[in-house]
């Protein structure tokens, strides 16, 4: 769906994306990570043509970006940098003039496409007040509401889900499962390491404007080759396991073993008692840290 | 797209504020003349105003001379920086660039609105000051209107209503070519700045020199080309004949403004990030 080769963007002397190479595919729940500054936002705009790119290939659906762009972004709804709406207006009207503004889809449809995005999105219920008067999550859910208009097969959500609530975040992470099910590519970026691990099949991570890490988060998480044991009777697993003990930490043992089932049987041979045993996985937070130097909001002394 | 922007213009109150403050200028000086029956000194003061005290029905003529110098470039300068500039900074900009509209489509539909406005205000003016002029000077006979001896410098000179609505009309066209300029001014330094008050500035700068340097006879040299400097020249519609050198020089200038400034605008747009 979406591929770049070489995606540089040069601001002044300032690189804010470095020779990203980024592999989106069809169905996938693609989740970007990356701090603050990290060049998260500067290459969704590249990807939707806001942005000229200074360096790189951009290829979604096919087409070169930005070359055809107007081609391509008919099949794309959008978040950048939070929602943009009219203040003075209401939410509906704002739906109206942006489905107006651009092509596709009859204008007779108008209100049942707007009344079907306000509905998925949870704001049925929304009444003439003007978009000045709402919260900064309503706000979100009418910016989602907008780039849902077209039902296009590729989404894609700059930090989806600022400004919401816990449970406006769960929502509105079931509407993208839902979506995704029905056979909608989603491209989300986050700073919110929690968002992308409870959403994402597949992982980016940027730091300081270059692509550190990128693959399918179950084999970022892939277990380590690792055991953790919980032991009442630490000493005396460590007796038995003799040597292959890396790590201890009152009761929890980490153990080099490829396989807990058979870790097992041999404590419980050897009559050690055991509360817990599991493979050690690395969080995506530890993923995060060994990818990323520094944080990219953080100015050091020279 | 341009239906958008006109349904823009005409849903936010401030257009309606605007054409109702460019009708106020001209309603207030009427009350004032008719109350006072002062008329300014022939040849000081605006333009026709010691003349409609005796004839009501050359008051938008009136009325046209009042706001033109300087209401009415204002009010434009302060809508077409706004336009691009505006955009951006409540974040559709971005929005409307990935619906996809086009970006020249955005700014011509831009100058369409533009242009639809500065016809509504004229209109609105044109309207108001008829009916104050009617109703606070009266009309002579309505089968001759005498033009007015500061204008025309030879008194006595009559035309049919019908030639009065004619010389109406070619003023409006004239303004509207005038206030064009202005726009284009405006709009590029609009797709230039994120700041609409940065861009209405800016274009008010312009203005303000350019008038200035009218006025300057060290400045003699470059006067033919200034923006402002033909911007009264409608006026000569209401000559016997009607004479049409400055009209046409003027229209020229302000088409060249246009051409130039509006291909600025658009090669900085198409080529430009849009980061806001």
């Amino acid at each position: 769906m979406i591929s770049t080769r070489d995606l540089t963007k040069r601001y002044g002397r300032t690189v804010a994306v470095d020779g990203v190479d980024l592999e989106v595919r069809e169905g996938d729940r693609y989740g970007l990570l990356g701090p603050n500054g990290s060049g998260k936002t500067t290459l969704v705009r590249m990807l939707l043509g806001l942005v000229f790119a200074t360096r790189g290939e951009i290829e979604i659906l096919g087409k070169p970006v930005p070359r055809r762009v107007t081609e391509v972004l008919p099949s794309i709804g959008a978040l950048v940098e939070g929602p943009g709406a009219y203040p003075h207006l209401s939410g509906r009207a704002n739906l109206k003039l942006i489905d107006a503004a651009g092509p596709g889809g009859a204008r007779r449809d108008r209100p049942t496409r707007i009344g079907d995005a306000l509905e998925r999105v949870g704001l049925a219920g929304i009444d003439r007040r003007p978009v000045r008067a709402y919260s900064l999550g309503m706000r979100q859910r009418l910016g989602l509401a907008a780039a849902l208009l077209r039902r296009p097969p590729l989404m894609i959500l700059d930090e989806p889900t600022n400004g919401l609530d816990p449970r406006g975040i769960r929502e509105i992470r079931e509407l993208l499962t839902e979506l995704n099910h029905g056979g909608t590519t989603v491209f989300l970026s986050s700073h919110l390491l929690p968002e992308i691990e409870a959403f994402c099949t597949r992982v980016g991570v940027m730091d300081r404007g270059r692509l550190a890490v990128q693959d399918e988060l179950a084999a970022l998480r892939a277990p380590t080759g690792r055991v953790l044991v919980g032991t009442p009777e630490p000493d005396r697993a460590v007796a038995v396991l003799d040597g292959r003990v890396e790590g201890r930490d009152g009761q929890l043992l980490t153990v080099r073993h490829p396989d807990p089932a058979d870790l097992n049987a041999e404590l419980v041979a050897a009559g050690v008692r055991i509360t817990e045993i599991r493979p050690e996985r690395r969080s995506l937070e530890q993923v995060v840290m060994d990818a990323t130097t520094t944080s990219s909001d953080r100015v050091e002394a020279p | 797209m341009i239906r958008v922007e006109l349904a823009k213009l005409f849903r936010r109150p401030r257009t309606y504020v605007i054409a109702g403050l460019l009708c106020a200028l001209p309603f207030t000086v009427a009350v004032f003349l008719a109350t006072t029956r002062i008329p300014p000194p022939p040849g000081q003061g605006g333009a026709f105003l010691s003349a409609v005290l005796s004839n009501g029905a050359l008051y938008p003529a009136a009325a046209m001379a009042l706001v033109l110098p300087v209401f009415l470039p204002v009010s434009v300068a302060v809508l077409a920086g706004d336009a691009v500039a505006g955009e951006a900074s409540t974040g559709t900009l971005r929005y409307l660039l990935i619906r996809p509209v086009g970006r020249t489509r955005l700014l011509v539909a831009k100058l369409i609105a533009l242009i639809t406005f500065v016809l509504f205000a004229i209109a609105a003016v044109l309207v108001t000051s008829f009916l104050t002029g009617l109703a606070l000077f009266g009309a002579q006979p309505s089968t001759a209107v005498t033009l007015p001896a500061d204008v025309t410098s030879l008194s006595g000179v009559t035309i049919t209503p019908a030639g009065l609505v004619l010389r109406l009309a070619g003023t409006v066209a004239y303004i509207v070519v005038s206030m064009l300029g202005v726009a284009s001014i405006a709009l590029f330094l609009s797709t230039i700045t994120e700041s609409a008050l940065g861009a209405a500035m800016g274009a008010l700068a312009v203005l303000v020199t350019s008038q200035v340097l009218v006025t300057l006879d060290a400045a003699a040299a470059i006067r033919p080309y200034l923006p402002t400097r033909y911007w009264l020249a409608w006026i000569d519609f209401f000559r016997d004949p009607v004479l049409w050198r400055d009209i046409e020089r003027g229209a020229g200038i302000q088409l060249v403004y246009l051409l130039v400034l509006l291909g600025a605008a658009w090669a900085n747009f198409m080529t430009r990030d849009v980061t806001s």
